[in-house]
């Protein structure tokens, strides 16, 4: 037998220690923020593990997500163009960009929410900032964000046309936006869902509600019109719905017409006239709005998402003391 | 030396309920009726450790070593007190290193070293170091739900010492894998105690504790009742250990422990006891095991030949009178398995009462052992086992050499007989 106290007779070494970390505070939302940072490089491999593991397993891989968005586009261009007779033209341009936005947002969130619970193996075994997961979700998304974009400018191409050069600037903006907005969430769901397991199915109902209501199939004009100008604002309060807006400006870059009895200062600067009312006229998609109104909405959705997602980290880290034992 | 983990008054509630709502749903529905309880994993445990030690945590399944490791580990928060420690931390919580049973052996140690904060090229330095470590050179390309929980167990250590930590938690990892792998990672471990790294166990091996911990503390019901060398951390374990069996009321002990008082139907001796009054306890009396002595028929060799006799002379110290108690051996084989675990008690020779200095003889007329070494543990306790005086664990043994060509350990008697019709 080799005896208790062998290693005390060699000499130890002197090893220099690292600075005090104390473990067991709940660090604020803002250090949050700056621990995922300094993990960026874990973000990264994460986002990429999730994109290893989602495609090992399928023969056809990256080719299924390219396949969402054409099916989609397929079937809805069939119902809505034909069977509903709603007229847009270029009716898939119109649905693609819109849809580029949803498919993002409700990945983002589907995938993100069942973060946590679905690295169980992770989250017991290892310190690390958490909400990497739900971010690692939300970066996987954006990679089939690109791929999806791919249809859409294949769809581009096939009808010729091209994206407004002058709403142009709008679109990164609108973007960073949607990553904020979708961080805020799927962090905050992630958490909510270790303790609740239900809340992934929740959130496909929810969901399914929310495409429907985000002006994604139809265009926004209709909407605006139902509402009226003094209503207008009303749509806003879904806060994906000025994110596709932009989206549909940039990328759709419709052709106005001054008729329908709804014109919101359009491009003779004209207000709210009667007369114009030309009811079961072809409904243009698109109404005339400045740039700076794209901007002033992205910013205020913005600015929410930004408080969502304070507070989103604040709940994470209250959720966050027993996630180990209650995953 | 400076503290690297500082333990200070922590404590963890978990809100417990019979049937926990798992979902949304369940909650509306049950609203008001869940019965919530508090349960204390943790109760105000203090301590720290020093760089360059190997503290060893103790306690029962239940008792909070584990959630107090994972408090450290940071996998868990208190929710009352603070942890706080320095440098790289490395832990190997239950079943090895946090893995994702989708990746290859391959992605997951870069996926694990990234979120030790290592970056590729750093891993890659490492990686072959790990591979090595593991034995895993066939498999590390294939996906870790493959892995057997022994490989699984090899690549978590094999990270964990390889990203040079400056803290190593382990729990109960070093009974994973097979014997060869478990030595290997001792080795490793008293190599990385050479080179001051400090290390947290937690483990219910109590010789796993004595052979590599420099302190010890026992935890019992989240409270710590022990802070101290690990031989007496360990004698507090088996008590609090004790102390719970006993609360549980199972059947009560109805084996009489006193000793005998008629003269023995054998040999007709009469028990040395002189009357009722002569054997007065001295409280707070205590007994120790002086040395334990294999005595071989043949003193000149340090052996026995299969089938001689053998004594084993257990000498003790004890501090006062103590009429509650009773001498135990286990005889074990090389691998760990016990060949024998007896008791005066349970032999009926009743030890009637220690005082002084004396010596026990456990004697063997015929050892029928056939060859190896034969690991002995040595202890000395009341007779209902609630009190440990004292034990040694694996410390003696006892050597049988085999001159003949029978394999095995054990020397049945056997004879060959042949009937035959030519």
């Amino acid at each position: 037998m080799t005896t208790a106290t062998h290693h005390e007779l060699e000499t130890t070494f002197e090893r220099e220690i690292g600075p005090a970390t104390e473990i067991s505070k709940r660090p604020n939302p803002v250090k949050r923020l700056l621990n995922v940072w300094a993990y960026r490089e874990l973000l990264g491999n994460l986002v990429r593990k999730e994109l290893k593991v989602k495609y090992k397993n399928s023969v056809l891989g990256f080719v299924w997500t390219l396949l969402n968005p054409t099916l989609y586009l397929v079937v809805f261009s069939l119902v809505f163009q034909e069977v509903l007779q709603v007229k847009v033209p270029y009716y898939a341009i119109f649905f693609l960009s819109g849809l580029l936005v949803w498919n993002f947002f409700s990945t983002a969130l589907g995938a993100g929410t069942g973060s946590i619970t679905g690295n169980a193996q992770l989250v017991q075994k290892v310190w690390f900032p958490r909400e990497i997961l739900p971010l690692a979700a939300i970066g996987a998304a954006m990679v089939h964000f690109a791929l999806q974009a791919l249809v859409l400018i294949a769809a581009l191409g096939i009808f010729q046309r091209a994206p407004s050069a002058e709403y142009a600037i709008a679109l990164p903006f609108a973007f960073i936006v949607l990553i904020i907005l979708a961080s805020a969430l799927a962090i905050a769901l992630s958490a909510i869902n270790v303790y609740l397991r239900d809340t992934e199915h929740l959130l496909e109902l929810a969901l399914l509600a929310w495409f429907w209501l985000s002006a994604v199939v139809y265009p926004y004009r209709q909407v605006a019109e139902r509402l009226g100008p003094g209503r207008e604002w009303m749509a806003s309060l879904n806060p994906v719905i000025p994110i596709i807006l932009t989206f549909q400006r940039v990328l759709y870059n419709p052709e106005y017409s001054s008729f329908g009895w709804y014109t919101n200062g359009g491009r003779e600067g004209s207000r709210f006239d009667a007369t114009n009312a030309i009811p079961n006229q072809d409904i243009p998609a698109g109404i005339y709005h400045p740039l700076s109104w794209y901007l002033s909405r992205l910013s205020i959705v913005g600015l929410v998402a930004f408080g969502i997602l304070l507070g989103a980290l604040w709940l994470f880290g209250r959720l966050e003391d027993d996630m180990a034992e209650e995953i | 030396m400076a503290e690297v983990i500082t333990i200070d008054r922590v404590s963890k509630t978990f809100k417990m309920t019979k049937d926990k709502p798992k979902s949304a749903k369940e909650r509306v529905i049950r609203a008001g009726r869940i019965k919530w309880e508090e349960f204390r994993a943790l109760d105000d445990v203090s301590f720290s450790v020093e760089q360059g030690e190997t503290l060893a945590m103790l306690g029962h399944n239940g008792s909070g070593k584990s959630t107090l490791l994972k408090c450290v580990a940071g996998t868990l928060r208190p929710t009352k007190g603070s942890i706080t420690h320095r440098g790289r931390l490395a832990a190997l919580l239950e079943l090895g290193a946090g893995f994702h049973p989708d990746l290859t052996g391959r992605e997951n140690v870069f996926l694990n070293g990234s979120i030790l904060g290592f970056s590729k090229s750093q891993v890659e330095g490492i990686f072959d170091d790990i591979v090595d470590f593991a034995e895993l050179d066939e498999f590390i390309d294939l996906q870790v739900k493959h892995y057997s929980s022994g490989m699984y167990a090899r690549l978590g250590f094999a990270v964990a010492i390889n990203v040079d930590p400056d803290i190593l938690l382990v729990d109960e990892v070093l009974s994973v894998g097979d014997e060869a792998f478990q030595r290997k990672c001792i080795d490793r471990i008293r190599r990385m105690q050479r080179e001051g790294r400090t290390i947290l166990v937690v483990s219910h091996a109590t010789d796993t504790v004595r052979q590599i911990a420099d302190r010890a503390v026992v935890l019992d019901h989240g409270k710590m009742i022990a802070d101290a060398a690990p031989g007496e951390a360990i004698r507090t374990f088996r008590e609090a250990l004790a102390a719970r069996g006993v609360e549980v009321p199972l059947h009560a002990e109805e084996t009489d422990h006193s000793p005998p008082t008629i003269a023995d139907p054998v040999t007709g001796e009469m028990p040395i006891i002189i009357g009722p009054g002569a054997l007065v306890d001295d409280p707070g009396a205590t007994v120790a095991i002086r040395h334990v002595i294999p005595e071989y028929p043949d003193e000149d060799v340090h052996h026995l030949l299969p089938g001689q006799p053998l004594k084993l002379r257990i000498g003790y110290t004890a501090t006062g009178m103590i009429t509650d108690v009773a001498f135990a051996i286990e005889i074990f084989d090389e691998d760990g398995t016990r060949l024998m675990g007896t008791t005066t008690d349970v032999l009926e020779q009743y030890i009637h009462a220690v005082k002084g200095e004396g010596e026990v003889t456990f004697v063997f007329d015929s050892m029928p052992l056939l060859d190896g070494t034969f690991p002995l543990t040595v202890a000395i306790h009341s007779h209902d086992g609630g009190t440990i005086y004292d034990e040694r664990e694996f410390e003696d043994s006892f050597a049988v050499m085999n001159p003949g060509r029978t394999r095995g350990i054990v020397n049945f008697p056997v004879k060959v007989e042949h009937l035959f019709h030519f």
